[in-house]
Formats: C-alpha cells, structure tokens, sequence
C-alpha cells in the first residue's frame, strides 16, 4: 500500500503556522493552571512560596523555559500575521517566520541560563 | 470564523502585543535568585497599575484564547459552528474567572 | 544493456475515493511532461484509465494533479524536474471528490466561487460612456495582480484550510472576489464583502500561503484575501456590512 504524499506540509510557512496554533493550544492548557497557581496567594503568601520553591527543580526550569519560547513564538507568529493583514504585502515571510523563532529560541534560553 | 469574531480576535491580539512584552520583563525579574512569594506579593499588595495590567491583560487573554480554541475545534475537531462556540464561551469563562481571581489573589488578598 | 534511467516507474492512482496506487512502467523521453507519461499509459498499457486534460500547453489548467505531493499542472511538469530516482506518484487533485483514477469532482470549487460572488456586477450599460481606467492606478494594480486565475484547483488542492473546513471558500474564489472588489467598474460590492465576511469566508485563513507557492500563475491570493480582510473589516466597523 503507497501512502499519499502531502508535500504542501514541508512548506515553511505551512510549519510556522502549526506551531503558531501549536503554542496556542499549549498556552491555553497552561494558563488555567498558571492562574491557579497564583491563586495560591489568596490565603497569603505560605502556598505560594511552597510552590515556588518546588518549581525551583532543574526540569521544572526547563518546563517553564519551553513556555517562554512558546509564549514568544505565539506572539512574533501572530505579529508577523497581523502584518499581512492588516499593511501592504511584503515578501520575505519565509525569513521572518525564521527570525520569529530564532528570536523566542535566543530569549527563551537566556531566561534558562538565568534561572537553572 | 465571521468578521465580527475575527475583529474581536486579531483586536486583542494587537492589544496583548505590548502587554505580553512587559509580562517578560516581569517574568525575567520575578525568577530573579532569591526572589521569594513574599518579595514579590510585597510589590504586587495594593498596585492599582499591576491591577489594572492584569486586569485587562486577563480579560484580553480569555476573549483572544477562547476565539482561537473555537477556530481549533471547528478545524480539527468534528464540532462545528455551535458546539465549537459554547466551548470557547465555557472555556472563555474559565479562563475569566480563574484569571481575576489570581490577580485578587497577588493585588487585594 | 537496459539502461536504468530508461523506464520510470510511475504509480498512478486507480478507484475513486476507494482505490490503490497501481504501478505501471513508462519509456522515458527527452524533454518529457508528466502529462505525457500519463498520456502513454492510457495509451499503450491500460486505456480504463481516467484522466484529463485539454490544452496541453499551460493555458487551460484540466490537467493538474498531484504529483509527487505537489498539485502541478502536468503539461508544464517536467519530468526530469520531478521524478525521484526514475519514480513517480501521481494521484488526483487533494480536497475534492474523487470521480475516477486521476479525474476529480471540480462543482464545489465553482459553486464557491459563486458563493464568493465571484462574478463581474456592471455599473452601467453599453449606452453609457466607457469608464476611464488609469493602469497605474492602485485599485488596478491591486486588481490585475489577481486576474490571470484560469481555475486550475491547484491552491484550492493545496490549502489545508480547505481540508479541514469544508465551508471554507478558499484561496481561488476570495482571490476572485478581491479582483472585484478592486475592480472601480463593479457595482455587485456590497453582496461581495458580506459573502466574504460570512463563515467559510475570507477570515478563516490562516495566511499559510500553500496557495501562494503553488500557483502556477504565480499569483498570491495569501495578499488578496488579506486584502478582503482590511475591506471587509473597514465595512464592518462603518455598519455597511450585514455579517
């Protein structure tokens, strides 16, 4: 049986638009539990110092890390989307797609060289 | 998605673009070595500027995200126009409460 | 001596939306069209196979299909410019039904651009001067980056929006409908951006541009529907629109 092929996927801007949807859907699993975790603080400051603590482990570190790049790819993505539609085409998406992500990589890791 | 759900998605989106900024910002001093719950509650205590951040910044979050999640479910999901949209209004809700309820937690409680 | 680069081995798909790829064995020849080798099949190794085509030369846009993963015009594909190791896939146009083997079921693809209204509404009548329209005007320009569309189905086969929302009225049809709405002469705009700003409309895309990379006409229905975006957004916020 020869599976189909699907080539259009391979295509740059095909991927940063996954990823743009991607970091969406993780953010928004993520920010329930990131307001429940500030709402810790609402019996004072115990809880939530508890926490911070935990989260103070070396993946905990790399976990939070990954949500700062996909904070960062979610918005550069949506900025370099809401260019297109709201100025005049301009050409290049395929590098600023890249620049996006080079840009929420570079600052994603410096936050983990900060924090581990 | 209609024009009306598209205006208030891409809206919010161009709003949170500064505010997510600052949220680094405050994330890169907040993780800072050393830094406890209390040092950071005792800056956050009585703020109306981190209330009124927050604030909106909360009410943004949950219009844009719940817009996006309906777009999702109506792609890739077999949900369409009207299951797609009380999920998103459920989980806009959600998302709404939790998040007033945390910045009353760092800025009043 | 056989001479392996003689013969491709083509895998053509054969059923309807039910089927396999069967593999047949094609002579290979200098300056050779994808289209030519399904042509040779038909041919001289099994002539129930369905397919079509019309011009030949890159100007009606019957013969596309997908070759390799790619929807392409096969008249204008090269075989040499495709086939991976002396293979090659072809199957029917993505995201339409399929009638048989290579031959898809194009009406949804034309009732979308009904539905987008993708049809030219005039403003006046042969007994009305003729309308002076300036080339270089923007509202032109804006129109004529658009126009060369001979609805081959390629960007419609290749966006995964389509896929995924079968109410979507995809990249050809919005592209039309920007043509129009760019057009000084049309009369039919107010219809025009609130069937494009319904659902299924020009604000589903996601600016994935696999139209944009594809289209043989080189054209960039990713900029034309940004373009329904700001127009239908601006009639929106005026009241002129009845979403």
């Amino acid at each position: 049986m020869i599976a189909r092929r699907l080539d259009h996927r391979k295509n740059l801007l095909w991927i940063a638009a996954l990823v743009h949807r991607l970091s969406g859907l993780a953010l928004a699993i993520f920010l329930p539990l990131h307001f429940l975790t500030l709402g810790l603080a609402i019996n004072g400051e115990a809880r939530l110092e508890g926490f911070l603590r935990w989260a103070d482990q070396p993946l905990v570190k790399v976990s939070e890390s990954a949500l700062v790049f996909l904070l960062l790819v979610h918005m550069l993505g949506g900025l370099r989307v809401l260019v297109i539609e709201n100025l005049d085409w301009r050409d290049g998406q395929k590098q600023l797609a890249t620049v996006a992500a080079g840009i929420s990589a570079i600052v994603a890791f410096i936050f983990l060289a900060r924090v581990l | 998605m209609t024009v009306r759900l598209y205006i208030w998605q891409r809206g919010t989106a161009a709003l949170m673009l500064p505010l997510v900024l600052v949220h680094v910002a405050v994330i890169f001093y907040a993780t800072r070595k050393g830094m406890t719950a209390a040092d950071i509650l005792a800056r956050t205590r009585g703020s109306v500027v981190w209330a009124s951040f927050y604030g909106v910044f909360v009410c943004a979050a949950a219009i844009h995200a719940s817009i996006g999640l309906r777009n999702v479910l109506t792609e890739w999901s077999p949900l369409q126009d009207r299951g797609a949209g009380w999920c998103a209004i459920v989980f806009g809700l959600v998302l709404l409460m939790l998040g007033l309820r945390a910045v009353f937690a760092v800025v009043l409680a | 001596m056989s001479d392996p680069q003689a013969e491709l081995t083509v895998a053509l798909w054969r059923g309807a939306a039910q089927g396999r790829y069967e593999t047949y064995r094609v002579p290979r020849r200098a300056s050779q069209t994808v289209l030519d080798v399904v042509t040779y099949v038909q041919r001289h190794l099994d002539p129930t196979l369905s397919y079509r085509f019309a011009c030949r030369v890159g100007m009606c846009g019957s013969c596309a299909m997908t070759v390799n993963g790619r929807p392409r015009w096969t008249c204008r594909t090269h075989v040499s410019n495709v086939a991976e190791n002396g293979r090659l896939q072809i199957g029917p146009l993505e995201n339409l039904p399929v009638i048989k083997d290579l031959a898809t079921d194009m009406r949804a693809f034309f009732e979308k651009w009904q539905q987008a209204k993708g049809t030219f509404a005039p403003s006046r009548t042969r007994h009305d001067a003729i309308e002076q329209i300036k080339p270089d005007s923007p509202a032109r320009i804006a129109a004529d980056a658009a126009i060369e569309c001979i609805n081959c189905g390629i960007c419609y086969a290749a966006c995964d929006t389509v896929r995924w929302s079968s109410d979507y009225l995809g990249p050809a049809a919005l592209n039309r409908a920007w043509s129009l709405v760019s057009d000084e002469r049309d009369s039919g705009n107010r219809a025009r951006l609130a069937a494009v700003a319904a659902s299924g409309g020009c604000h589903a895309c996601h600016s994935h541009q696999s139209c944009q990379e594809h289209c043989p006409q080189l054209l960039n229905p990713t900029a034309s529907i940004a373009g329904l975006k700001r127009r239908t957004v601006a009639a929106y916020l005026k009241g002129e629109l009845k979403p």
